[in-house]
């Protein structure tokens, strides 16, 4: 193993890490501030996804994708909390499993209805086709450091939104004691609903962003959803921060396992399917077994929220 | 859950011919038509539907009725469906199965409960050999057939540093297997990724630390679009030659792939290009009905539909008399579209087998036989099937 | 009014046992067999249901991944019945055992098994509670679910096909309807067992912590190991629901312990009725059977039954169960 690989295996460990932190940034809003379960968040994504798809397939440029597909996820979001979450958050989480799973269900299908059950396929936009040698030797696709440019312009965009906004005052607000808010009487189902819509919007560019590299299909937002989940956990729900450094630390976990773990369990076994095959499984239990020592560890996940 | 079981009858054209019988041969095909891998399956589907279509909704005089169903490539499913099918639509003859592993998990059924089951492309090595049965016949290949064509021709070039990739699942086994019979030089780097993984970035790292001379890969359906798309963005199409069997270089993945595939050789047992009149009827007739053109999954579709058309004509159209159904099957008296095609002892296929080279017709991404690499080739296995 | 709504439940619970206790007959003599394995699918996973109803009804604690205790029952008659068939012995065991086809062997130790595998589960997650619960318990079968993919020796992603079903001693399990009828016996069975776990003392402490967890410790229980051994015993029925599935499809996969099975199974609880007995057993034919009916006449039935989870959460919080038995439809 060089020291090139290992950089290289690290701006993958960031691109999976920025992708997650985009679906996990609405969803521990959502969490920390309505005490809401939403397994739906990975709907949007795949929302996002497909009218980026298909937007760009009739206009044939990828700008115009993602400036549709966000407002779609965005609204998408907030008229599902209008129409149906808004009852539940006083419910236990139970019941917000169970809706949100129904939602699940039903975007899933309503997906195969408009666009067909098969996978479809998006094309890198020219502009970021091919690859630039950011490391010497080590050509890496553009597209994907667009996309690390992207979260990470995120990141800083929510930043400011949370510190420098009167919106933002009120999300600290809601996620560290949500009575005191709607005690100062302000519109709080307001609030929720801006909320959601901005995750939705977080999560349907996440969707729009990664057609290109992966395939735009059914379910695609459940695999990611699960690993989401666990980078909020991780992070501690409700906080942003904490949704950034664990998804780098879930990315970091998963791409390292993925990359270094069957050539460390070839030492082990004789049959090279056999190392592959416990490797792929290890580095994808190591996510998992990351978020269970966490817990034990600090059952609240490493950061709190504001407050 | 993602499960969208779905059963629809053929659309049955009356026919001004007397039927042989009033009850309808049924034939029950488990594919796979949605999620990653769907292009394959619907391509068998609708291969097999356009030999159906084109006698009139018979096969060999009889009226059929074709129950689909989508497996969404889950075992689970696959077996599930097949229970049904066997049990409650009381089905004849089964087929439709893409992928190995489903395979493996629903033929025992079939063959258990006494009906006949044609394999339009999944042959996985253990049904070939140890677990080969007298009424499990296979149209399109051994799964290791293309791949060993694929190591031949590799030799054939003087790679001598080759880098092997296949998903983890028994066909991709079988593949790497089959490169490894012939490849006679060293191997930079085998590696099993996971089936349906869509992201290669940290696989094409590694390839590329590796140095290899040439690439050899396994990765049908949409993981090969992925893969195909992303190793050229790396930008190692440009230092490193790719190949492969035609699963990844068919007609619907050259058009998602595009340019990038350009010069590549793939292996195949049938091209579009074949000049025999079935062949030629077959493309066009595809070709009008689909307006698109037809990839080998589709000529593998047909092809088990021409070879259900002559045993069932064998026979009068009396399913009962399954005997001599299975010698007719056996004795395989069709044209098919990839031209000299007889079963070997373990009813797997004994034929030639092409090398083909990617390149531009018009406007349009397609394959032309550059060269035949096996003549009547067989299996590995036909030894160790006892039947 | 007590006693009618309590004969109305009598007569709605008669009418299904009376309804499942005819239906093999009645189907073959309909030359509609399909429906015998149909319904021995429905009453295994109305087991599972019921199992995880023990801890989500009456103790409160919501688990999503019960499927991982379906997976491990179904992998241990599995995995058992692998080595019988390849003549070879189990690794890590004492002596040089070749597995077993016994029912009775394989059933057990799915039970045993599952039970172990509940208690190291529960014994870690209990430690956290709410929405960290859902998520860790979660988290335990997904890496289960991968567990379970990489062991290639038992075909990983493909899982275990199962050359034939156990056997019980004078007892053919092959045929669709004795073990139909093993099912329903294994059902029947397991929510007895249940109905006096839940009116005993411990049932009590159980509905006690689900209400407030906080009062039943200063009261003097220890709550922690109540809900433990609840957790493993709802983890020992669903592995035994592991193994009866296992024999039904003669086919085990990790698609058993992936999380949206957990889900699946936990709809049918709400579906059926939370917190009552009998309840998930509705929830489960009525899921299972709109699958099958649904599914016959569109391909896009989810498309209905994501809106109808939907409803019935927001509207119809007592199911179907307690629609149909109406009051009485508690019991507990």
């Amino acid at each position: 193993m060089t020291f090139f690989l290992f950089l290289e295996q690290t701006l993958n460990a960031f691109q999976l890490g920025v992708m997650l932190f985009l679906m996990a940034a609405g969803l521990t809003l959502v969490f920390g501030i309505m005490n809401m379960i939403n397994l739906a968040h990975g709907s949007f994504y795949m929302i996002g996804a497909y009218v980026a798809a298909y937007v760009g397939h009739l206009t044939g440029s990828f700008f115009i994708a993602v400036a549709v597909a966000l407002p779609v996820a965005a609204i998408v979001g907030m008229a599902v909390e209008t129409i149906a979450l808004r009852k539940l958050y006083n419910r236990d989480h139970l019941d917000q499993v169970l809706a949100t799973f129904g939602l699940i269900l039903f975007f899933n299908e309503l997906t195969s209805i408009i666009w067909g059950p098969q996978a479809i396929f998006v094309p890198i936009p020219p502009l970021f086709a091919g690859s630039v040698e950011i490391i010497p030797g080590v050509p890496y696709p553009v597209y994907r450091l667009v996309i690390i440019a992207a979260g990470l312009a995120v990141a800083v965009l929510l930043r400011l939104l949370i510190v420098k906004t009167r919106t933002g005052m009120l999300i600290r607000a809601g996620a560290s004691n949500r009575e005191m808010v709607s005690a100062l009487g302000v519109d709080i189902d307001r609030l929720y609903t801006v909320v959601f819509g901005l995750g939705a919007l977080l999560a349907g560019l996440a969707g729009a962003l990664a057609g290109p590299i992966l395939a735009t299909e059914i379910g695609m937002g459940e695999n990611i959803l699960i690993l989401t989940f666990v980078v909020i956990i991780v992070g501690g729900i409700g906080s942003i921060r904490g949704a950034l450094i664990g998804a780098l630390l879930v990315g970091l976990v998963d791409t390292y396992g993925r990359a270094f773990l069957p050539t460390l369990l070839r030492a082990l076994f004789e049959d090279p399917s056999v190392a592959d095959g416990v490797g792929a499984s290890v580095s994808s239990m190591s996510i998992y077994i990351l978020m269970a020592v966490v817990l034990v560890i600090r059952p609240r996940g490493l950061f709190q929220a504001y407050g | 859950m993602k499960k969208m079981i779905f059963s629809t009858v053929a659309a049955l054209t009356l026919m001004s011919a007397p039927a042989m019988a009033a009850e309808p041969v049924k034939i029950g095909m488990i594919t796979t038509l949605s999620g990653g891998g769907s292009s394959l399956g619907i391509d068998i589907r609708d291969g097999f539907q356009l030999a159906v279509d084109m006698r009139g909704g018979m096969l060999g005089d009889r009226k059929v009725e074709l129950i689909i169903a989508d497996d969404a490539r889950k075992v689970g499913n696959a077996k599930q469906i097949a229970d049904r099918m066997l049990k409650r639509d009381k089905v004849d003859i089964m087929t439709g199965i893409v992928w190995s592993n489903l395979a493996l998990a629903v033929v025992p059924d079939v063959t258990k409960a006494g009906k006949f089951y044609l394999s339009p492309n999944a042959g996985p090595s253990k049904l070939a050999g140890k677990g080969c049965h007298m009424n499990y016949f296979n149209v399109a290949w051994q799964n290791d057939n293309l791949h060993e064509a694929a190591g031949q021709y590799v030799n054939d070039k003087s790679h001598k540093n080759v880098y092997i990739m296949a998903p983890n699942y028994p066909a991709g086994k079988d593949a790497l297997a089959g490169f490894k019979r012939y490849y006679k030089g060293k191997i930079a780097g085998e590696v099993y990724t996971k089936l349906g993984q869509v992201d290669y970035a940290a696989e094409l790292a590694n390839l590329r630390a590796a140095k290899p001379d040439a690439v050899f890969f396994f990765l049908p359906g949409g993981m090969g679009i992925n893969f195909v798309k992303q190793y050229a963005q790396a930008g190692l199409n440009k230092s490193t030659p790719l190949y492969g069997p035609a699963f990844s270089f068919d007609e619907g993945i050259l058009k998602a792939v595009g340019d990038t595939a350009l010069g590549v050789f793939n292996t195949s047992q049938w091209n579009k290009d074949i000049k025999n009149a079935a062949n030629i009827d077959f493309v066009s007739n595809f070709h009008k009905t689909y307006g698109r053109f037809p990839s080998l999954y589709a000529s593998q579709g047909f092809d088990t539909a021409l070879l259900l058309d002559s045993a069932i004509r064998a026979v009068d159209g009396d399913m009962s008399k399954t005997d001599l159904f299975r010698d007719a099957l056996r004795a395989a008296k069709f044209q098919s579209v990839r031209g000299p095609f007889r079963f070997g002892p373990n009813h797997h296929p004994i034929q030639d087998i092409y090398v083909r080279e990617v390149y531009k017709d018009g406007d349009n991404i397609t394959n032309k036989i550059v060269g035949k690499v096996f003549s009547s080739h067989g299996d590995a296995y036909a030894a160790d099937c006892k039947m | 009014m007590a006693n009618s709504t309590l004969s109305r439940k009598s007569l709605v619970l008669l009418l299904g046992l009376v309804v499942l206790l005819a239906l093999p007959p009645v189907a073959l003599a309909l030359d509609e067999a399909f429906f015998i394995s149909l319904f021995s699918r429905i009453l295994i996973y109305a087991l599972a249901a019921v199992s995880l109803d023990l801890i989500l009804g009456y103790a409160g604690m919501a688990s999503l991944g019960h499927g991982a205790f379906l997976g491990v029952g179904a992998y241990v008659v599995g995995i058992l019945a692998f080595h019988v068939s390849e003549d070879l012995a189990i690794p890590f065991l004492p002596g040089a055992w070749t597995g077993t086809t016994s029912a009775v062997i394989a059933w057990s130790a799915a039970i045993v098994m599952s039970a172990l595998v509940a208690l190291a589960i529960g014994a870690l997650s209990l430690r956290t509670s709410g929405v960290y619960f859902i998520m860790i318990t979660l988290a335990f079968a997904q890496m289960l679910y991968f567990f379970f993919v990489s062991l290639v020796t038992y075909g990983g992603d493909d899982g275990v096909n199962l050359e034939q079903r156990n056997s019980f001693p004078l007892l053919d399990l092959g045929d669709d309807t004795r073990f139909y009828y093993v099912c329903l016996a294994v059902l029947l069975g397991f929510i007895y067992l249940c109905q006096r776990l839940v009116n005993s003392r411990f049932g009590m402490v159980m509905r006690g912590c689900k209400q407030n967890e906080t009062r039943m410790r200063a009261l003097g229980f220890e709550t922690y190991k109540y809900k433990l051994a609840c957790f493993v015993i709802a983890g020992a029925g669903a592995g035994l629901a592991g193994a009866l599935a296992a024999n039904q499809s003669e086919f085990v996969s990790p698609g058993l312990m992936h999380w949206t099975r957990s889900g699946e199974v936990m709809v049918m609880v709400i579906l059926g009725g939370m917190g009552t007995l009998f309840g998930p057993v509705f929830g489960a034919i009525a899921l299972l059977l709109m699958e099958e009916i649904l599914a016959a006449y569109t391909q896009h039935w989810m498309i209905i039954l994501g809106p109808i989870l939907i409803l019935v959460v927001l509207f119809a919080r007592r199911g179907i169960y307690g629609f149909l038995a109406g009051d009485g439809g508690r019991d507990g």
